[in-house]
């Protein structure tokens, strides 16, 4: 089980705030993979050319970081505070 | 003591001035203050929303801190970052930096800054009568972060 969270463009976007998924994918790219399946806005921003970061257990990940079982993983653009 | 926080309310800089005058031996204290700026001039209505990952940010921005006390000899770092709304001209971000010596304090309030700019999850909606939209990352942002590399 696997808890996703979505922030800012891509919360409003998804419409989407958190969710948990039941199935556990072995890394970031496999879950990105089944998210992108879902097609439509999905598919847009997370399997095309728009940049998106990811974080595991409040951490930044990369695409190969494997995802431990019941990691909170959030999904969110590029940052702009300051 | 280090002093970072995120919240609603504004800062006071006369209080947190006072507060790093007191944290160890001070030679120089840097304040770096970002402000919400004029994002359409001739609207009355322009603000930004800043949101942020709660329990995250607070990891990165400690992090931060214990970054720029490795590198540099500080007394003390004062962080508070705002979120929620804010219109033109309110304060969003206060950084302190004190030290024994001018040059640490500069450094490591610009060093901080750079990092904080692409490392700390925050995000800006700016919002006008007429739009709202989440803005985007600066490449020159990118940039900066490399040079301290």
């Amino acid at each position: 089980m696997l808890t996703i969270l979505y922030f800012a463009r891509l919360r409003e976007v998804f419409a989407c705030q958190s969710e948990i998924l039941d199935a556990q994918p072995a890394t970031v790219r496999d879950l990105i993979a089944q998210l992108v399946a879902r097609g439509g806005a999905w598919q847009a921003e997370l399997g095309g050319a728009r940049v998106f970061r990811v974080a595991i257990n409040q951490e930044m990940a990369q695409l190969d970081d494997l995802i431990p079982v019941g990691a909170e993983v959030a999904i969110f653009p590029p940052v702009t505070g300051g | 003591m280090d002093r970072v926080l995120i919240q609603e309310a504004d800062f006071n800089v006369d209080v947190e001035l006072e507060y790093a005058k007191k944290q160890g031996d001070v030679g120089a204290i840097v304040i770096f203050i970002g402000k919400v700026r004029d994002i359409a001039p001739a609207s009355h209505a322009n603000s930004i929303f800043l949101e942020h990952y709660s329990g995250m940010t607070e990891k990165v921005l400690s992090d931060l801190c214990s970054r720029a006390h490795a590198r540099w000899d500080l007394s003390s770092i004062t962080l508070i970052h705002r979120i929620g709304m804010l219109t033109r001209n309110d304060n969003i971000v206060l950084l302190i930096t004190s030290s024994p010596h001018r040059k640490s304090a500069y450094e490591s309030s610009q060093y901080i800054m750079d990092f904080l700019k692409t490392d700390a999850p925050f995000w800006k909606k700016e919002i006008t009568e007429s739009s709202s939209i989440w803005v985007e990352q600066k490449e020159s942002d990118l940039i900066s972060v490399k040079s301290w590399d």
